[in-house]
């Protein structure tokens, strides 16, 4: 009983130093994954733009459902004006960033996990290691960069998606004013203190998602179990990583 | 692996509908275009009650919107709030004599300032004060104030 607790305590902390230690070594190698720009892009179009179809459709209706919600609580005040108001600040402030995260984490982290974990237990890393080419700084900095640069434009995108969402439901379906919906919700969003802590936000999320998801797979049991664990572990850590950091980061900004 | 050429100009797309985001974001949502608070010149207003105004609150003449309160302090000696308002550089005519009243936007809406022309020769410049002010309407007084006519009134009688 002891024991055990014993041996959950050394094996947590020994996956927090390996998962720091993993980590220093990947940044030491990010310079020369800007260099080789081809595997950045390819990278990009993995994380990226394969990405892009759940995060565009799913802005749209989050976009839609805050504008049919807003509208019901709203006008119950006589104020479905401020629908545009309501919509904007929600998606830039709050859903934006951890949605598009969520939606990350699910799409590209677990993909990223399994593509290490398979590379690691077919042997490919360890061949890489053998013609002195470090697979940290080849295979795992560009992916890395590549998701921590994909992730605040995945972010922006789903926000302003999300606007147009809202836009489409309110002003097209419900009949709000046009006028008012854009004129309030600009006098209301400051790009500084809402737009920008939104797109800090989703880089601090692409960062850590990305981490773990290429960690894990790096740290995975290399069979076919041991990969459908890391997966696993990547969507749930990152999930709850995302949430968490979110309240710490709206804490700090807002 | 798909082909390098396709790859490029799909990530350029994408990185291109990002960018296109953030810049709706900017402009269209909030409105970036609109001046800079750093740029105008300041004026100040005393108030004996600022209600519920706030710093980055809207200025407006004729309802037009010309400035924002950009700070808000409490001066001891008179007893009165101090804003601190900045004018759109644009809107350099603002007669010395005009008056600033404090207002609510809607039933519910946030307050405002609003500065009413006067008719005097002279404009305020960088650091001038609006020496005629009036304040918030506090609803807790003008409920206040129509009970206490109505007692008094019945009274009469």
């Amino acid at each position: 009983m002891i024991r055990s607790l014993g041996r959950m305590g050394i094996n947590a902390f020994g996956w927090l130093g390996r998962s720091w230690i993993f980590l220093f070594y990947v940044i030491s190698g990010i310079f020369g994954a800007l260099k080789r720009w081809r595997d950045l892009f390819a990278q990009l179009y993995s994380v990226g733009v394969l990405s892009l179809v759940i995060i565009i459709v799913s802005g749209f209706f989050v976009g839609m459902v805050l504008g049919l919600q807003g509208y019901n609580t709203l006008s119950d005040f006589g104020a479905d004006e401020s629908l545009g108001v309501f919509v904007s600040l929600t998606l830039v402030r709050e859903l934006g960033p951890v949605v598009a995260a969520l939606l990350f984490a699910g799409r590209a982290g677990s993909a990223l996990t399994a593509e290490i974990g398979l590379m690691k237990s077919t042997e490919q890393l360890a061949a890489m290691e053998m013609m002195a080419v470090d697979p940290l700084h080849r295979v795992v900095a560009p992916r890395l960069l590549a998701g921590i640069l994909a992730m605040p434009l995945l972010a922006a995108i789903f926000s302003a998606v999300g606007v147009y969402g809202g836009y489409f439901v309110g002003v097209g379906l419900l009949g709000v004013d046009d006028g008012a919906f854009w004129s309030q919700m600009q006098s209301a969003v400051d790009f500084n203190g809402d737009v920008m802590n939104g797109i800090i936000k989703s880089l601090v999320f692409g960062f850590v998602v990305t981490w773990i998801a290429v960690f894990e797979g790096y740290d995975a049991v290399p069979t076919s179990e041991g990969i459908g664990r890391a997966t696993t572990r990547t969507v749930v850590n990152s999930s709850l990583a995302i949430l968490g950091l979110d309240f710490i980061l709206t804490a700090i900004m807002f | 692996m798909i082909h390098s050429k396709a790859v490029e100009t799909t990530v350029g797309v994408f990185i291109a509908l990002g960018l296109a985001a953030i810049l709706v974001l900017a402009l269209k949502v909030s409105n970036m275009n609109m001046f800079d608070a750093d740029d105008g010149y300041t004026i100040i207003a005393n108030f004996d009650n600022i209600g519920g105004l706030k710093v980055r609150s809207p200025v407006k003449m004729s309802g037009v919107l010309v400035g924002r309160v950009s700070d808000i302090s409490y001066d001891d000696e008179t007893y009165e709030a101090v804003a601190e308002i900045t004018i759109d550089p644009k809107y350099a005519k603002i007669p010395e004599d005009s008056t600033a009243n404090i207002y609510t936007a809607g039933l519910l809406g946030e307050q405002y300032i609003s500065l009413d022309a006067g008719g005097a020769e002279d404009y305020l410049a960088d650091g001038g004060q609006i020496e005629i002010t009036q304040s918030a309407v506090v609803l807790e007084q003008v409920i206040g104030q129509v009970m206490f006519d109505k007692a008094s009134g019945d009274d009469e009688e």
